[in-house]
């Protein structure tokens, strides 16, 4: 973790001593006014207190202005660890491509949430400990020059207050945190079903059960709060003793010195006044380690993620020469293609072939969970096959460096992102130097505006519609720059799925007419609008069922024919009957 | 946004329990600070005269002093922690409670379970820390002015002069950030979600070979982003630099002048020293209450907007209700319906005729206000204009407004688009709201719902567990199972009305097939209304309509 956030050391060092010298400056300010007034209190010249006079206020003036600069800085520092662990989280990331690991949008926030809590640790997790130990020394050592046994007590009572305490308050809150989650957990669960599924439950009837449900883990969990109260303010307690016992020792031993002369008034009362100001110093420190923890448990969360080895052999330098050369227009050639996403899980492709020739489109239907994403995220080399080859105009694409395979495969992944940007940065991702002109030619295509290019997408594209978005992922699909007549090769995942049925018609329309002499593989479970395809490939159950033209499929008895008939127009059922006008009215 | 919301002193008793002790507390840690300070105070002066025989007594009141508030303070933690956990409980009950009653399909619901659980978390940083440092900011600098007053008025003047310069400053201060904090928080916003955006479409980016580049990008962005934050941080940390340097330099103010006065005999050494200790007490709550005004104050936002919802209006419950019909017929009068807050209306002018027995295909694309048509049928809503009528027991038609709702929804079956299936088994899924259905209906419905095949291929049968929001389903799987929920009820209750919500939309074929064959058996002989885009329904219904946006049209008709 401290590696991922590597402290920027000058930085982080001028802020720790910025919040030692205010820290300080507070405990000095009492040490030297007690000083002054118990010398004072001896009537002696004025010049043997005008050091004194000067120092106080000096070091009223001193506290804020350290204190604002310790704040400045550390910040700044933090900020500064902040965009190098992002560069660093990201660049693992795009080692790895734990793709797989992003289907839910969860996993992404907590894994940049957990990337951002970095910037805790420095700002809140060590630098109170180090300015704290700085301080700590400084003030133990004054005490310990005026009276030994003093300068021990108050040392032994930071050391309890600002480490034991602190770290046995961390320990002790593990259990209840623990606990809380569990009860959490349970409340949140009974909370959603009771919030989101409340049209199901009240249409049922079921709304008073479900709230009970919540009810009951809410008392269970308030119960567990309230019983874990006491343990939390434990914590306080004990520091607010070991505060009131330092000082009343130090009173005790002080007194004790005076009365047997080995110390002077003077000196005793400086004494007392820092063992009662010294507190100050360790009072952040429960809460330093409480941060601490939370970042350590952040950091375990983010390594698990980024360790994740990556799902395709890393590039062979040099790249081995294809055997026989790159012949274009060969297409690609998937031949007994098996993969499966672990030892012991079922085949997500069991022997499978595939042959797109060079121009021809391909849709690859079936049920999800068929295996038809997995084979995308092959040819997009997100996974490599445990058996069978993959072949692109007589080249092995498992032995092509990455990006090579990329540049002659593209696509939309499923769910492609649209970025928060103009649509103009959206596209440029593709071909970064095509011109306005051609970004403009590649919208008119998949039957954007042209106007569009200066458009804010906003986050996620959710100034765009759905279709938009689809229609600009595939213009961006359609922009990487040809390498052979048919350019690279598409595969678009499901590009026309959550949109609403009229817009998926349209969308898919646009598609088949902006792809016309593109090879491509379509992936989709709709069966609909598919007529313009040159071939249909059934896949279920990571097998191949069927394949043959749209027509030859329709009128052969299976799958395609079955699902074909099963949802879509009433092609072969009888005609509806009575289509009467309805008994509704225009209003005004 | 005030320090204190009345509503949460008002409506909540914890809260009320809370302030009571709160201000106990307050009171009995003033008293203490008071005490320890004259005791060092006294101690030293003693010891420097030289008169140690009443010391003894001095110092080990010190050590009781210690020992009390050590107790105090652990005790003070301890109840604030359990006020806070009995105060967010009894608000999220009230929230729940209220959503559930008032606006079952609201649509943010995902907003409110968040709200519920780690928005009101919130609050344990305001009630437990925040409350209690409040009144601790008032009670202690009003004690140590009294106390310092009285020993010395010149030291008491002091105090009494800069203390209100720290809420003044830090109010001028603030006014001051708050706009140029505003002004920067677009700027922050876009600049912070980048690399959450970037890491989210990390997939997109590879396929594009533009992953790696990306890398150096991300530097920049959240360089800009630390520049931009710390514009604001230099002026938003102002306010924290005012305080602490008018409390220290008020401190010093004190201490010199009590030095200078000392040193020409106008004041004794323990005076002095008490003034000393007790000073910089005077201004420690203030600034306790400034550390922790930022955090506490998502609480209070927290607390706010369970208010706000908590305010959202009531539906009055029918007075006198009506019975309805066995199989009631049920028909739309110039219906229509604008959701609160918004301008155009779902629906306008609907005329409709549902007769009993025969099915209806509403279609239309989407936006049309098919949905708010089976919202207002199954009461998630109330006709904005406009009337639905049904027929009563005695068969005279009455206002759907009239019948008490869980009576007129026991009548329903309804399958919706996107149906919620609970982290429970798949029996307990089916016989949601007839938790005593026994199993063979259950196994029944399932049968006729063409799930009996999909729910035996779970790995428990029935008993499969379904994980939150049935998530280990597919959408097809769901759809069928919540289709058994409809049979069930039509078995048990002989729900005469069924309503179907785009029954098939995004399933793969097989799935679509096996929900239609299921659709065409549940609809045998009921009341129903299909709602759906286009026509491919039609075969299963005997009248079509077509609905058309009223934001589109200008009106909502039939062609």
């Amino acid at each position: 973790m401290i590696a991922l956030a590597r402290p920027r050391g000058a930085r982080f060092a001028l802020g720790v001593l910025a919040g030692a010298a205010a820290t300080a400056s507070g405990v000095a300010l009492l040490v030297v006014a007690a000083w002054l007034i118990a010398t004072a209190a001896a009537s002696p010249p004025i010049t043997a207190l005008s050091v004194a006079i000067v120092a106080t206020r000096a070091l009223g003036v001193t506290r804020g202005v350290a204190r604002y600069l310790e704040r400045l800085v550390t910040h700044d520092a933090a900020l500064r660890t902040l965009a190098d662990a992002r560069a660093r989280v990201y660049e693992r990331l795009a080692r790895t491509e734990p793709v797989h690991r992003f289907r839910t949008g969860d996993l992404v926030s907590r894994l940049v949430s957990d990337t951002d809590a970095t910037q805790d640790l420095l700002v809140r997790g060590l630098a109170p400990p180090l300015a704290a130990l700085v301080t700590g020394a400084g003030v133990v050592a004054v005490s310990t020059a005026l009276l030994v046994p003093g300068g021990l007590l108050l040392a032994a009572g930071l050391a309890l207050g600002g480490v034991a305490v602190p770290l046995a308050a961390a320990a002790a809150g593990r259990g209840p945190g623990r606990r809380r989650a569990a009860g959490r957990a349970a409340l949140s669960t009974a909370l959603v079903d009771a919030l989101h599924g409340g049209p199901d439950l009240v249409a049922y009837g079921a709304m008073p059960a479900a709230l009970d449900r919540v009810e009951a883990a809410d008392a269970e969990l308030t119960r567990v709060e309230r019983r874990d109260a006491g343990l939390l303010g434990l914590g306080a307690g004990v520091s607010a003793l070991l505060a009131g016992l330092t000082l009343w020792g130090t009173l005790l031993v002080g007194v004790a010195a005076v009365r047997d002369g080995s110390l002077a008034p003077v000196p005793l009362a400086v004494l007392v006044l820092t063992a009662l100001a010294a507190f100050e110093i360790v009072a952040p420190l429960p809460g330093a380690a409480a941060r601490l923890g939370a970042v350590r448990a952040a950091g375990a969360r983010l390594f698990d993620v980024l360790d994740t080895p990556p799902a395709v052999a890393p590039d062979r330098v040099p790249a081995p020469a294809p055997p026989g050369g790159v012949r274009p227009g060969r297409g690609l050639r998937v031949r007994g293609l098996r993969v499966r996403y672990g030892p012991g899980e079922p085949w997500a492709l069991d022997g499978v072939d595939l042959d797109v020739p060079a121009g021809k489109r391909v849709a690859l239907v079936g049920p999800s969970g068929s295996g038809k994403s997995t084979l995308a995220a092959v040819l997009l080399r997100f996974r490599d096959p445990d058996a069978g080859t993959v072949h692109l105009d007589g080249a092995d694409l498992t032995a092509l460096p990455i990006d090579e395979v990329r540049a002659r495969v593209t696509g939309m992944p499923q769910d492609p992102h649209v970025f928060a940007g103009t649509v103009r940065a959206n596209l440029l991702l593709a071909r970064p130097d095509a011109t306005d002109a051609e970004l403009r030619a590649v919208l008119a295509r998949v039957g954007l505006d042209e106007d569009l290019l200066d458009t804010e997408a906003g986050p996620h594209g959710t100034r765009l519609s759905g279709g938009m978005r689809r229609r600009l992922a595939l213009a961006r699909a359609l922009l990487v720059p040809t390498t052979g007549a048919a350019g690279p090769l598409l595969v678009l995942d499901e590009p026309t799925t959550h949109l609403d049925p009229g817009t998926r018609a349209d969308v898919l329309d646009d598609l088949l007419t902006a792809t016309a002499g593109r090879s491509m593989i379509l992936i989709t479970h709709d069966l609909e609008g598919l007529e313009r395809v040159d071939e249909v490939v059934v896949l279920r159950g990571g097998r191949v069922l069927q394949r043959g033209t749209p027509a030859e499929l329709r009128d052969r008895p299976g799958w395609y024919r079955r699902a074909l008939l099963g949802t879509g127009p009433n092609r072969d059922l009888p005609a509806a009957p009575s289509q009467r006008p309805a008994t509704i009215s225009p209003a005004g | 946004m005030k320090p204190l919301d009345p509503r949460l002193v008002r409506t909540t008793a914890a809260v009320r329990a809370h302030l009571a002790l709160t201000v106990a507390c307050g009171f009995a840690a003033t008293a203490l600070i008071l005490l320890q300070a004259w005791l060092v105070a006294h101690a030293i002066g003693s010891a420097t005269d030289g008169a140690f025989e009443a010391l003894a007594t001095t110092v080990a009141a010190v050590g009781v002093v210690a020992l009390a508030r050590a107790a105090l303070t652990y005790g003070a933690e301890t109840a604030a922690l359990r006020s806070a956990a009995r105060v967010k409980s009894d608000l999220r009950r009230r929230l729940v409670r209220h959503v559930a009653a008032t606006d079952p399909a609201a649509a943010d619901a995902g907003e409110l379970a968040t709200l519920a659980t780690r928005g009101l978390d919130a609050l344990d940083d305001y009630v437990a820390r925040y409350l209690p440092q409040l009144v601790l900011a008032v009670l202690v600098p009003v004690a140590v002015l009294v106390v310092v007053w009285r020993a010395d008025w010149i030291s008491g003047l002091v105090i009494a002069l800069t203390l209100p310069l720290i809420p003044l400053f830090m109010a001028l201060v603030g006014m001051h950030t708050q706009a140029r904090t505003r002004r920067q928080w677009d700027l922050l916003q876009r600049l912070g979600g980048h690399f959450l955006d970037v890491v989210e479409g990390l997939p997109t980016l590879a396929v594009f070979r533009r992953a790696k580049a990306e890398a150096a990008l991300i530097r920049r962005v959240t360089g800009a982003h630390r520049e931009a934050t710390m514009g604001t941080l230099r002026v938003a940390f102002l306010s924290a630099f005012v305080l602490e340097l008018l409390a220290t330099l008020s401190v010093a103010l004190v201490a010199v002048e009590i030095g200078l006065r000392l040193l020409y005999g106008r004041l004794d050494l323990e005076t002095a020293l008490l003034v000393l200790i007790l000073a910089p007490e005077a201004y420690l709550p203030l600034r306790e209450v400034g550390a922790r005004f930022h955090a506490s104050m998502e609480g209070v936002s927290a607390a706010e907007r369970v208010f706000a919802v908590l305010e959202r209006p009531t539906r009055p419950a029918p007075s006198a209700p009506v019975e309805p019909a066995r199989r009631p017929a049920v028909r739309f009068d110039r219906t229509g319906l604008t959701y609160p807050g918004r301008d155009a209306p779902a629906l306008d002018g609907v005329d409709l005729a549902l007769v009993p027995g025969t099915t209806t295909l509403v279609t239309g694309r989407s936006g049309a206000g098919k949905s708010s048509l089976l919202a207002l049928l199954l009461r998630f809503a109330e006709p904005t204009a406009g009337r639905v009528l049904v027929t009563a027991a005695d068969g005279r038609e009455v206002d759907l407004a009239d019948v008490d709702p869980d009576v007129w929804r026991s009548r329903i079956a309804w399958l919706p688009q996107h149906p919620y299936l609970f982290d429970a088994s798949v029996t307990d899924n089916i016989r949601l709201g007839l938790p005593d259905a026994p199993d063979d209906a259950v196994r029944r419905a399932a049968m006729l719902a063409e799930a009996d095949q999909v729910i035996r291929a779970l790995p428990d049968g029935y008993a499969t567990p379904l994980g939150e929001r049935g998530h280990r389903l597919s959408a097809g799987q769901r759809q069928r199972i919540a289709l058994a929920r409809a049979f069930l009820r039509k078995e048990v209750l002989d729900a005469p009305i069924v309503l179907l919500d785009e029954p098939t939309a995004h399933l793969d074929p097989e799935h679509a097939a096996a929900v239609r064959t299921g659709v065409a058996r549940l609809l045998r002989g009921r009341t129903g209304v299909i709602v759906a885009h286009d026509e491919g329904w039609a075969d299963l219904a005997d009248e079509v309509v077509r609905l058309d946006a009223p934001a589109l049209t200008g009106s909502t008709h039939a062609s």
